[in-house]
């Protein structure tokens, strides 16, 4: 870069080059700080899309995979559809080959992930996907009912090979399947197993449904017209759809959680940005008369602001390309340890490969060295405003922050950016959230060197003389120390806003377990939700039981309402519906439907919002295959089911799906009793024991805080980058003020100041300046985070939580960074004072 | 489509080995039917399908001419299989019976071969063979049998058939009253009848032209629980429709050597006079070989066969009527139309059938 100069304006210039550059050495603390918050936004953005692109990639990849040639797929509710669906679709004219399958997600036994098992007829399948199954030695064992193909991947993970045992938990029974073969197609990277689908309706309990029918029509059959004559012959809540459409559907819930960490990646570039800013303006101001010298000696004014723009861009490109590989190292570390989905659950069974994206890689550097470029060219540009005779005069420093002092700017982007935070989402994502809290981002920056001078003017006039100069040299010049506070202000904003929004939601978390776990002994036939449960006969052994008080029996299945989306629940259990929130976290109304209206139907927040539902409505459910019709009765909260969930009366579910099994019991227990010991006699007395989970409420508790825990692993590694950057920052801005005094010190020591004296007004300078910062920097954290719960979580995963703040930590928190900030202004006046001459102080730190 | 053929073709190709135990789970619990010599075929209830036993095959082949004179030869076999697997699993989709179906287009212009297969377990009235009459289909591919006559209906990816046959000659009970034997021991049998000498009439549709034709077919049906022993490698087959109304079947069980572990045959004049050849008054001899470009095999495409007192020489309506299943079934057989000569004449026109020259059909 600098030889490039060199060579562009010839070695005339070197001196002049010579000069401005020079300084630079001095300050490669500053220049380390500036590069790691670039290179911290990068890295994080770029792996966060790495993960992403890998995750999603994969699934569609998947998807396609299975739906091989397939035109169309017809699919419905999770748990499955009349299989008399697929004769009537094969013998539709148009169709070339319809072919079945039945699908679950069961748990190899010792395993706590599940494996994906689709049971398909060889015949069909192989004509919608021919590399589904693996030659084998005996061709009989596709039509087996105790063979099973695995895909590499799945062998890989369960370590199995041809010929090998495989035990599975096939509702409360075990499952053993001989390992027929390893299906090596090249496409096929998730994890799967193949078994034929007479023997999966038999094993799994689904004699008569299927899950998915795949259709490939004949060669110029008008699709358009197919589609319409199928829609009508699909009952409700059964839905047919391209394979491209199912992978769009696919990939969309995670859109809203990439789109977060995304921006919140792009909140550390910014904050690298602003520090850039900080140290730029105050290496011009520092370098004020070696610029102005360089003017002198013939640099123009243009090379002067390109110098100086051109260093900023040097600083981002480092920081971007140390970025760039620090993503990639964190996608790896992120898919091996936290899994492809970044911890939300939303993709399993994969097994995502990391590919480099160029494409990304491109733009995310681009942005590193942009927010660089942008930090830098206020400065340059100040910088080559300047009149070089007026700028070799001392004390000349102050003029390079006149231009931040007009306040309608802030003023305006503030209104703008409360305003903002009042629209509603653009294509499902809270794009006007983000927009809103930039704004007051922007904003509140703007307005504070105003609001330092504000606040220092109030401040009353200490007794002591240190800390009258502190407050006057401070007075003087709020410009400089506001913009050495930018960064940390940003930080300290961003940190105190997720700090907020993450208690908050983990604290609303924790209300809403008391209010969903009632009972003190859960018991749970399935986490799927598929298998066969608990018979009438088990349930009513269960309630007999001694000790049990209490018994509440839930039963759930998983219905499509929309092929775009993924399954929602539905949820049969027992409720009051004079009193539903006694059972149900409630957060609308309670309208119970008038005589002669449809039921009464409880939706989750994200149902609701998903799809429409307000308390008081009419709305068509499509149940076994009819359309039912409720009255939304109330909005609950629900986190545990993401993709939604409806809730009705027991007695209405088993009317309805004439299914009376149960999958879930919740048990009061009598006085004196141990839930060991009945857990021991619920085992006794169910067959197949060992497949049923019983859990204590508080053991149920802590799992889910440590599943929330380990989802927001990926924010609380967010939070502790922003706090190093702010803390960093503070660090850089305060040594550089008192570095930039050498002058100064030098006169104050003249004039009979101790040591210990300039120290104190150092320390002064430091506590207050840094009271300013975190002060503006927790108001604005306060309104982002108000905007994070109220405004874009809403939004992005439709469930609402209330505020907690977390007192304690944001006090520590604030503590430290007072304290550090202080810290650094006496070990920064120390240094300053330790010279025998104030000239040769190190701008280092 | 190569790979599609690929999975499907596997199958096929054990189906299409006629006389094999298709598809048998060897450790199936399931027992067979055997076949009896005593017993008395009925008609039309053997037309129909018989799933206790363990395969069963109707298979019909013959010569079409086009308006213009273009000869053709075609083939239309319905497979049924009971595997013996999962028939006590309550499933709709157990697979208890199987359907395979594979159709031939022999075109003696272009001296090519066109065909397609299909493969379904009968669920859900999708595939089946009924029993009590022929009536077996899979998909829209389908055989029947309406009144006396056999409709062939076949809408194939490359091809399409549409073919009446009509019967003009009293049923063939062939080996002893339809017990036919393939091995010296009494294990080794299928009942098999024949129906030779049916008049077709119809349409071929190749390439998309529907090319109206007609001419003589000849349509087996076979069923059995076991029927190819160990230690036979392939077989040779043949039925000819005579000119002068004749008809005769040939056929010689191979062992992996070339020698003859089994040959029976029949013939039967215009007047209906039946005469049923042991393995003593049966030779094949192949006169010309045709050595195969895809696979290497040589296949006998030339023979001398005698049954009796009778010798017939075959010739090839074109030399390549090989099937080259290895990009698909993995097995490669020949089956192709010949003309029957006597003396340098034509007395004849048929089907041959020649197999386990690539490689033994796999069990």
């Amino acid at each position: 870069m600098i030889a490039a100069f060199q060579r562009r304006f010839g070695p005339a210039l070197q001196t002049a080059f010579a000069i401005v550059i020079a300084p630079w050495q001095s300050q490669k603390g500053r220049l380390l700080v500036a590069l790691v918050a670039i290179a911290t936004g990068v890295a994080l953005g770029y792996a966060v899309q790495l993960v992403n692109r890998a995750a999603v990639g994969e699934l569609a990849q998947a998807i396609r995979f299975l739906a091989g040639e397939a035109d169309l797929v017809v699919r419905g509710p999770r748990g499955g559809m009349d299989e008399s669906l697929f004769p009537r679709l094969a013998r539709m004219p148009g169709v070339a080959v319809a072919s079945a399958m039945l699908e679950r997600e069961v748990r190899p036994s010792g395993q706590t992930e599940r494996l994906r098992v689709v049971a398909v007829d060889v015949f069909q399948a192989a004509r919608i996907q021919p590399l589904l199954f693996p030659e084998t030695a005996d061709t009989m064992d596709v039509l087996r009912e105790d063979t099973v193909f695995l895909s590499r991947a799945a062998a890989e993970w369960l370590g199995l090979r041809a010929g090998d045992s495989l035990a599975l938990e096939a509702g409360r029974r075990d499952l053993r399947l001989r390992v027929a073969g390893i299906a090596d197609a090249g496409d096929l990277r998730q994890r799967i197993a193949l078994i034929d689908i007479a023997a999966a309706q038999k094993h799994f309990d689904a004699i008569g449904l299927i899950t998915r029918v795949d259709i490939r029509l004949q060669p110029g059959a008008d699709a358009a017209r197919f589609l319409e004559a199928l829609q009508r012959e699909l009952p409700p809540g059964v839905y047919a759809e391209s394979p491209d459409a199912a992978v769009r559907g696919a990939a969309d819930p995670s859109r809203a959680y990439r789109v977060n960490l995304n921006v919140l990646a792009l909140f550390a570039l910014f904050t690298g940005g602003l520090l850039v800013f900080s140290t730029q303006a105050l290496s011009v101001t520092r370098r004020r008369s070696q610029l102005a010298l360089a003017r002198v000696l013939g640099l123009s004014r243009r090379g002067l602001v390109r110098l100086i723009v051109a260093e900023g861009a040097a600083i981002g490109a480092a920081g971007a390309l140390a970025g760039l590989a620090a993503g990639y190292l964190l996608a790896k570390a992120l898919l091996v340890f936290v899994g492809a989905d970044l911890g939300a659950g939303h993709f399993r069974g994969l097994e995502a490969a990391l590919a480099p994206e160029p494409l990304a890689m491109v733009a995310y550097f681009s942005l590193g060295v942009a927010a660089a470029v942008l930090g830098s060219l206020i400065p340059a540009l100040e910088a080559g405003r300047m009149q070089p005779a007026q700028a070799l005069k001392p004390g000349d420093e102050q003029r390079v922050f006149e231009r931040l002092r007009p306040a309608w700017p802030g003023l305006l982007l503030i209104a703008a950016g409360l305003a903002l935070s009042q629209l509603g989402p653009v294509a499902g994502l809270p794009l006007p959230g983000y927009a809103a809290i930039a704004m007051l981002l922007f904003g509140t920056l703007a307005l504070l060197p105003r609001f330092a001078a504000f606040a220092l003017d109030r401040l009353p006039v200490p007794a002591s003389s240190a800390l009258q100069l502190a407050l006057a040299q401070l007075r003087g010049a709020p410009g400089q120390a506001t913009v050495s506070l930018a960064a940390v202000v940003a930080a300290v904003s961003l940190m105190v806003s997720m700090a907020i929004m993450v208690t908050s939601f983990r604290a609303s978390l924790e209300t809403w377990l008391d209010r969903v776990l009632p009972a003190e002994l859960y018991l749970r036939t399935s986490a799927a939700g598929d298998t066969h449960g608990l018979s009438p006969d088990e349930q009513s052994r269960i309630a007999a039981l001694p000790g049990v008080r209490r018994v509440e029996f839930l039963r759930s299945q998983q219905l499509l309402l929309d092929p775009q989306r993924p399954h929602v629940s539905l949820i049969g259990r027992e409720l009051d519906p004079q009193q539903p929130h006694r059972d149900l976290p409630l957060v609308s109304e309670s309208i119970l439907p008038a005589h002669g209206k449809p039921p009464p139907i409880w939706a989750s927040e994200i149902a609701a919002a998903i799809y429409g539902f307000d308390p008081g409505a009419e709305i068509e459910v499509p149940i076994a295959g009819r359309d039912v019709r409720f009255t939304v009765a109330g909005i609950w909260r629900d986190y545990a089911r993401q993709n939604g969930a409806l809730l009705i009366d027991r007695s209405l579910y088993v009317a309805l799906t004439g299914d009376d099994n149960a999958s879930d019991a919740g048990l009061w227990l009598a006085p004196g009793t141990d839930p060991g010991t009945l857990a021991a006699a619920l085992r006794d007395a169910l067959p197949g024991a060992q497949r049923i989970e019983i859990a204590q409420t508080a053991e149920i508790r802590r799992l889910s805080l440590g599943m929330f825990d380990r989802t927001f692993a990926v924010t609380y590694a967010l939070e502790g980058v922003a706090l190093l950057i702010a803390l960093f920052g503070l660090s850089a801005s305060i040594g550089g003020l008192v570095l930039a005094r050498r002058r100064e010190f030098g006169v104050l020591r003249h004039l009979g100041m101790t040591r210990k004296q300039i120290g104190a007004m150092l320390v002064a300078e430091g506590a207050l300046l840094s009271g300013i910062g975190l002060a503006a920097g927790i108001a604005l954290g306060w309104i982002v985070s108000l905007i994070l719960i109220h405004v874009v979580n809403p939004q992005s995963f439709h469930w609402s939580m209330e505020l907690h703040v977390p007192w304690l930590a944001l006090g520590v928190f604030v503590a430290a960074v007072f304290a550090l900030s202080t810290l650094t202004a006496l070990v920064s006046g120390r240094q300053a004072m330790s010279a025998e001459a104030v000239r040769a102080v190190r701008e280092d730190w | 489509m190569r790979e599609e053929l690929k999975t499907l073709g596997r199958w096929i190709a054990m189906a299409l080995l006629a006389p094999l135990p298709l598809l048998a789970d060897p450790q199936s619990p399931v027992s067979f039917p055997a076949v009896q010599p005593e017993s008395v075929l009925a008609f039309p209830r053997d037309h129909g399908a018989h799933p206790q036993y363990r395969t069963e095959w109707w298979y019909a082949t013959g010569w079409l001419r086009d308006a213009q004179g273009n000869d053709f030869g075609f083939q239309v076999t319905f497979f049924r299989s009971r595997p013996g697997v999962q028939e006590d699993n309550p499933s709709a989709f157990a697979p208890r019976q199987l359907i395979f179906a594979h159709v031939a287009i022999s075109d003696a212009r272009k001296a090519r071969l066109h065909h397609d297969q299909r493969a379904a377990r009968a669920v859900f009235e999708l595939a089946g063979a009924r029993e009590g009459d022929t009536d077996v289909w899979l998909d829209d591919w389908s055989l029947r049998r309406e009144g006396d006559d056999y409709v062939a209906s076949i809408a194939g990816r490359e091809l399409q058939l549409s073919l009446r046959m009509r019967p003009t000659q009293p049923v063939l009970l062939q080996g002893e009253n339809g017990f036919s034997r393939k091995g010296p021991g009494g294990g080794q049998a299928s009942y098999y009848y024949s129906r030779p000498q049916l008049a077709v009439s119809g349409s071929i549709t190749l390439d998309g032209t529907v090319i109206d034709v007609s001419g003589a077919a000849w349509l087996d049906h076979e069923w059995a629980s076991e029927v190819l022993a160990e230690e036979a490698q392939g077989w040779d087959w043949i039925g000819l429709n005579l000119d002068d109304g004749g008809a005769l079947m040939a056929f010689r069980i191979r062992r992996p050597d070339g020698s003859v572990y089994w040959a029976s045959g029949a013939y039967r004049d215009a007047a209906g006079q039946l005469t049923v050849f042991g393995p003593a008054q049966i030779s094949f001899e192949a006169l010309r070989h045709w050595h195969s470009p895809r696979t290497g095999a040589a296949y006998p495409v030339a023979m001398r066969v005698r049954a009796g007192a009778r010798t017939i020489e075959l010739i090839p309506m074109f030399d390549d009527q090989e099937i080259d299943a290895r990009a698909s079934t993995g097995t490669v057989y020949w089956e192709g139309a010949v003309t029957a000569r006597l003396e340098g004449k034509i007395v004849g026109r048929g089907y041959l059938e020649l197999t386990g020259y690539f490689t033994r059909p796999p069990i």
